[in-house]
């Protein structure tokens, strides 16, 4: 029974192509995988703007959308409609292309933001038997095809011939690019220590128990840096709060879709999501174990189920984030990059290098811990201490 | 000839094409990430699936973006007032033309470009990896040690010289700021002390 | 499969484009921008050429390729570090206006 649900959409998948002509069939089975991976996303997508928009709403004391139902009926379903009513907007809303425009490539950019990071999905394990693409440098297909989108945010940016626009994309790319460094170097650690750059792997690597901990790499010193890291460098990458200088809209008004309306706008908020989803199924990919249970008698919840439920906790992360941090300023995010998580990454290397070559034991983990924690202690006190911050003390009213 | 091939090779014609013709210069950047995207697509139809995603990510990711930075550091994003060719632009076409009129003989004469590929070749990660770290490991250390060299020199180029306060360039115009009262602007208010 | 004269006919082919970009354009960065074409037209060859090798095993077709796309790139920052020096001086960023020595 629970082999059955687990391998549920491979059977269905199977069934479904085994209604095609034989010649068809590879074709089919793209297509078919294509497809819905396509929609799985899209729907995640609605789902997650009202649980973003109820989120924040809860941590700022208010409510969030709680209106908007099924049309006709006296169905509230908590607010979830509010996605329909939000893309029914979108798509009769005006498109509205400024008279100066680049019109060329002023509509090329929303498509080549979101076709990258559509792509990235490709190689994520959904679950057991679940790999869409099982390429060989399935790791360095991923980073490579999300590089796509920094052209896409030059492009909206340049394109619109407002300054704020152009201000956005120049913002949003120098972060990507100082963002990217960090996390694809925390991302080798994991290739450096699995032996292998196809994400199946990386996951089978991960699948097993030692005692009652799973073998996941984050329950390692480099793993757990190295995750930190990850997401904090995936934030900055999809350009969310406490990252959000790219559309700071009390500077910038909204940055680099700032001259987007309609559905345009709909698909650059749209890529904001998945690239979100896509930095979620990587970081629980290469981490937290992928499609794999935390412990054996957990096993009969299906594998894709919890390959989503770690990306969703991602997203939860990313929300509470989004409703708690204050925003960086521009210096402060650069040093941040490159003073700072730079620096700790390749520290980590080592730590995973050191990792790989140990044999097990406590020695091991002591000594790679203080190779992970030492150089965090002294670059964080000597990043502050130049900057001449003391205790906060708060005073009070007497 | 297949039909991928030919596809892919219209599309990295045109990119190239496009991007050393077209006047705008951020036309001209996004023209040759075209052109990357297609010789990197003709890597992966050549089973060199390492290099093909090498190329995407530091081609697409990195170069094109740094072409992008410098179109815009240099004012090109509008389209030049003046003619966009060099007047000895016939010299130039001319040697192009005899350079691949050569290229294309010696291609089309070969006995080399008769020859049947192997059936199935393997370039795995790891094999890569291994040469990398045995047979091509002065190579590789004398690439790391270019990079550096370049970063360092490409920061010391590019950083903007300390001049003199009142010294202008050829045209007249300003290159440093004017320079405010030091001590006004910078020491902001510093309010309720702790 | 597409023979070997198909990638080498479309490598010259790119090669001469950017050879032709490099010559005739005025604006520093086009002629980079050939560089780069005439680099990866290169890189088309070497991946070629080791696929219809007798000895893929050696790889070093591949890894050929990859010690140039380093190479590229450090040629890259470094010529767009200088045209960006240039733009400074000059105000221009055409090739045939920079013809002084003398600041």
């Amino acid at each position: 029974m629970a082999n059955a649900l687990d391998q549920l959409f491979v059977n269905l998948k199977h069934a479904l192509v085994g209604l095609f002509p034989p010649a068809w069939q590879p074709l089919a089975s793209v297509a078919l995988t294509a497809m819905a991976i396509v929609l799985v996303f899209a729907t995640l997508f609605a789902l997650t703007t009202v649980l973003e928009r109820k989120g924040l709403g809860r941590i700022q004391n208010r409510y969030g959308p709680n209106r908007v139902g099924l049309p006709f009926t006296r169905l509230r379903l908590f607010g979830f409609g509010q996605p329909i009513a939000d893309g029914i907007k979108a798509l009769i809303k005006e498109d509205f292309v400024p008279a100066k425009a680049d019109r060329v490539v002023h509509f090329l950019a929303p498509l080549a933001m979101l076709v990258p990071l559509t792509l990235t999905f490709a190689v994520l394990p959904y679950g057991r038997n679940m790999l869409p693409l099982d390429l060989e440098t399935g790791v360095l297909y991923f980073f490579a095809v999300g590089a796509g989108a920094e052209l896409a945010v030059f492009m909206a940016g340049w394109s619109s011939r407002n300054k704020y626009s152009l201000f956005g994309a120049m913002r949003a790319i120098a972060q990507m690019i100082s963002y990217e460094v960090p996390l694809i170097l925390s991302a080798v650690t994991v290739v450096m220590v699995a032996g292998s750059l196809s994400t199946g792997r990386i996951v089978e690597a991960q699948l097993g128990h030692a005692g009652w901990l799973p073998d996941w790499f984050v329950f390692t010193p480099w793993g757990l840096a190295g995750f930190l890291i990850f997401i904090t460098a995936a934030t900055a990458e999809s350009n969310r709060s406490p990252f959000d200088l790219p559309e700071g809209e009390s500077e910038i008004v909204a940055g680099y879709f700032l001259e987007y309306s309609g559905f345009k706008f709909a698909i650059f908020f749209m890529a904001e999501y998945f690239g979100m989803f896509a930095a979620g199924g990587m970081a629980a990919t290469l981490f937290l174990g992928g499609y794999g249970a935390p412990a054996p008698w957990l096993e009969w919840i299906p594998s894709w189920a919890w390959f989503f439920a770690k990306m969703m906790g991602f997203i939860f992360l990313l929300i509470w984030l989004r409703g708690t941090l204050p925003r960086l300023r521009q210096d402060q995010l650069m040093n941040f990059a490159w003073k700072f998580m730079l620096p700790l990454a390749l520290v980590n290397l080592v730590a995973a290098a050191l990792w790989h070559f140990m044999s097990p034991g406590l020695a091991r983990w002591v000594v790679c811990s203080v190779v992970v924690v030492g150089p965090y202690l002294l670059l964080g006190r000597g990043l502050l201490e130049r900057k001449g911050l003391g205790k906060r003390v708060y005073r009070y009213a007497d | 000839m297949t039909l991928s091939f030919l596809i892919i090779a219209v599309l990295t014609l045109a990119g190239a094409i496009a991007a050393v013709t077209l006047r705008n210069l951020v036309h001209c950047a996004l023209a040759l990430v075209v052109a990357f995207a297609g010789l990197a697509a003709a890597f992966l139809q050549l089973d060199a699936q390492f290099v093909g995603f090498a190329q995407v990510l530091i081609y697409i990711g990195a170069v094109a973006i740094l072409i992008v930075f410098a179109v815009l550091l240099t004012r090109g994003g509008e389209p030049p007032q003046q003619q966009t060719f060099s007047l000895s632009w016939p010299w130039g076409l001319a040697v192009a033309a005899v350079v691949f009129a050569t290229l294309a003989w010696a291609i089309s004469g070969s006995f080399a470009a008769r020859r049947e590929p192997a059936a199935q070749v393997e370039a795995t990660t790891k094999q890569i990896g291994d040469a990398l770290m045995t047979r091509f490991v002065l190579p590789l250390e004398v690439a790391g040690l270019l990079l550096t060299v370049a970063l360092i020199g490409a920061v010391l180029i590019a950083m903007r010289e300390r001049l003199p306060e009142s010294r202008t360039d050829n045209e007249g115009l300003r290159t440093d700021q004017p320079s405010a009262p030091s001590g006004v602007l910078d020491r902001a208010p510093s309010g309720g002390q702790p | 499969m597409t023979p070997l004269a198909g990638y080498l006919l479309l490598s010259a082919l790119v090669f001469s484009v950017g050879l032709a970009g490099a010559l005739t354009r005025r604006n520093a960065i086009i002629v980079l921008i050939g560089i780069e074409l005439m680099l990866n037209a290169a890189n088309l060859n070497f991946i070629a050429f080791w696929r219809f090798s007798e000895q893929p095993e050696a790889l070093t077709g591949i890894l050929f390729v990859l010690f140039s796309i380093g190479v590229a790139a450090a040629e890259g920052g470094g010529g767009l570090a200088w045209v960006i020096a240039i733009y400074r001086h000059y105000r221009t960023a055409n090739v045939d206006e920079v013809n002084r020595l003398k600041g």
